[in-house]
């Protein structure tokens, strides 16, 4: 079975609105800049993924709406729903089978778009036991953050310095809608959503687009001479089925997918042989969460570690340098996109500020948002 | 060998009404930005004009326009305004409304390949002072029929419907 990397990445910097384009000049300059950056022609790619989801797009069968503006008229394009990364392992195992060189994964969000994002969130709670309690359908992230912090001894400051932690490394990331520089406190103070979770602590959405090209080996070595970044690991898991058996305090989704993924890249002690982290965290108690369920604190409190400086650039393991769902903005299925993105600059010392000195592996951890149990981790490494 | 009928009976509203279920109506609402290319072309169209583009590689004239030619991959920069006239390419004859009720006088949405874009290209609309839907034939030359200008808001709505064009 061929070995899958990364051919080429294309992105357009995510910001809040973009009313000067439609969703296909978005995804126009995210792809023509991806063939670009890999060095082919769109004519080139075997196979195309689009992840989206119809609700979030108001057009259903959205893989329709997407072949103009990649280059993927004539070709075969299908949907992944769930998450960017879903759609990258999607394409990483088409091309595994041999019977594809060069595949396409396209994520983008239009979130400016949608103007009712509540009650897009609240079509995909149970309409028979959730949709009658007529609070914001975030009121899950409430319910979860509080089993989070009770069983793992974690208090509000801390899921309030996760926030801050991302937002200000999103100031040396020019791709981020979002970059801040505030206190724990001011987090805290924000208007309350679910208590304890508050509007600081939910990541704000944003427009964007990106493209990422992955290949055989051998296409990759025949254009890469020198340095290219390869996809060694792969997981991806959905765990509690439904709400009356979710267990509340543990990311077990990620914990799985980490898990197969390690596994898969002959990991087994993640927290000395990962580099640096890139995790979800659409709410900022999910970094910590994810930290965990990504098994990178051996057991130790990850809110004492990020206190500690642990997980910053100068720590021993960093996480969400790119400054993630928080800092870089909230972009439905293409956000983990993003952090493949500055995952694979950091690992071709391409990131400039935040640029780590010599990383060679990395963890991508995505989830795909409420009320989901379920998400996907993929390990990069360079040659 | 004839399928074998087996007869129920009719279900009455109230048994529908007593079985347990349960009810909820989305409200989704968007607002997509049109962008540059469609912006423009209904800018156009606010202005009583059909414009088009055409893609400087492949040479093709397409409408409604788009800032990128899917085939050739390149952007597309040269506007162009196309007649208000065009072909039949292919239609229908509608007696049943968006939200199913029976209409008297049918709708007819139609293919309409624009005059001056390339051959196969069209744009979506609806066929109107058509005498006998009978009448509507694959081919037929039309015409837009607009809005009065101050009515118009920059939509494909502008422009009410295609009328047969006289020979
Ligand atoms: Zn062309």
């Amino acid at each position: 079975m061929s070995k899958v990397g990364i051919l080429g990445i294309g992105i357009v910097p995510a910001r809040a609105l973009s009313s000067d384009v439609s969703y296909r000049e978005l995804i126009f300059e995210a792809a023509v800049k991806a063939y670009e950056d890999a060095g082919i022609e769109p004519f080139d790619v075997d196979t195309f993924v689009s992840v989206s989801e119809d609700f979030n797009e108001g057009v259903s069968i959205f893989d329709e709406y997407v072949p103009d503006q990649l280059g993927a008229v004539l070709k075969p394009v299908h949907t992944i729903s769930g998450d960017g990364l879903y759609g990258v392992i999607s394409v990483a195992m088409q091309i595994m089978t041999g019977m594809f060189r060069i595949g396409v994964v396209e994520a983008h969000s239009k979130a400016s778009n949608v103007l009712n994002h509540l009650k897009i969130l609240e079509l995909a709670l149970d309409p028979v036991y959730l949709r009658h309690t007529g609070v914001d359908p975030r009121f899950l992230a409430g319910l979860e953050m509080r089993a989070y912090m009770e069983a793992s001894g974690i208090d509000a400051e801390s899921v309030a310095r996760a926030a801050t932690h991302q937002r200000t490394n999103a100031i040396w990331n020019p791709l981020a809608a979002y970059p801040g520089k505030f206190s724990p406190d001011d987090v805290l103070l924000t208007e309350v959503v679910a208590e304890p979770l508050t509007e600081g602590m939910v990541a704000q959405p944003a427009d964007g687009a990106v493209v990422v090209v992955l290949a055989s080996e051998d296409v990759i070595r025949s254009q890469k001479k020198n340095q290219a970044v390869w996809i060694e690991g792969m997981g991806f898991y959905t765990s509690e089925p439904s709400f009356d058996t979710w267990v509340w305090e543990r990311a077990t989704y990620a914990e799985l997918s980490a898990r197969k993924a390690y596994e898969m890249a002959g990991i087994s002690c993640p927290s000395k042989e990962i580099s640096f982290a890139e995790v979800d965290s659409r709410y900022a108690y999910k970094m910590l969460q994810h930290i965990e369920a990504c098994a990178l604190t051996d057991g130790r409190n990850p809110a004492q570690l990020l206190r500690d400086g642990f997980f910053s650039k100068e720590g021993t393991l960093p996480v969400n340098l790119s400054g993630a769902h928080m800092g870089i903005g909230m972009m439905e299925e293409a956000t983990a996109l993003y952090q493949l993105a500055f995952a694979a600059d950091q690992l071709l010392g391409r990131a400039g500020r935040m640029q780590l000195s010599d990383p060679y592996r990395c963890i991508i951890q995505s989830w795909r948002g409420l009320p989901t149990r379920s998400g996907a981790t993929c390990i990069l490494s360079r040659d | 060998m004839e399928p074998k009928v087996i007869r129920g009976r009719d279900l009455k509203r109230d048994e529908f009404e007593k079985a347990l279920k349960v009810e909820y109506h989305p409200e989704a609402r968007y607002a997509w930005d049109a962008g540059y290319a469609v912006g423009k072309f209904l800018e156009g169209l606010k202005q009583g004009k059909i414009l088009g583009v055409r893609c400087r590689r492949c040479r093709r004239i397409l409408v409604p326009p788009r800032a990128f030619c899917e085939l050739c991959f390149v952007p597309i920069d040269e506007w162009l305004e196309l007649k208000d006239t065009g072909t039949v390419n292919t239609f229908s004859i509608s007696y049943v409304s968006m939200d199913v009720k029976r209409l008297e006088e049918p709708e007819i949405p139609a293919v309409i390949e624009i005059d001056g874009a390339s051959p196969g290209v069209g744009i979506l609309h609806k066929l109107g002072e058509v005498d006998d839907p009978k009448n509507v034939k694959i081919g037929m030359k039309v015409k837009a029929v607009w809005k009065p200008e101050k009515e118009r808001t920059g939509a494909i709505t502008d422009i009410l419907y295609f009328k047969p064009l006289e020979e």
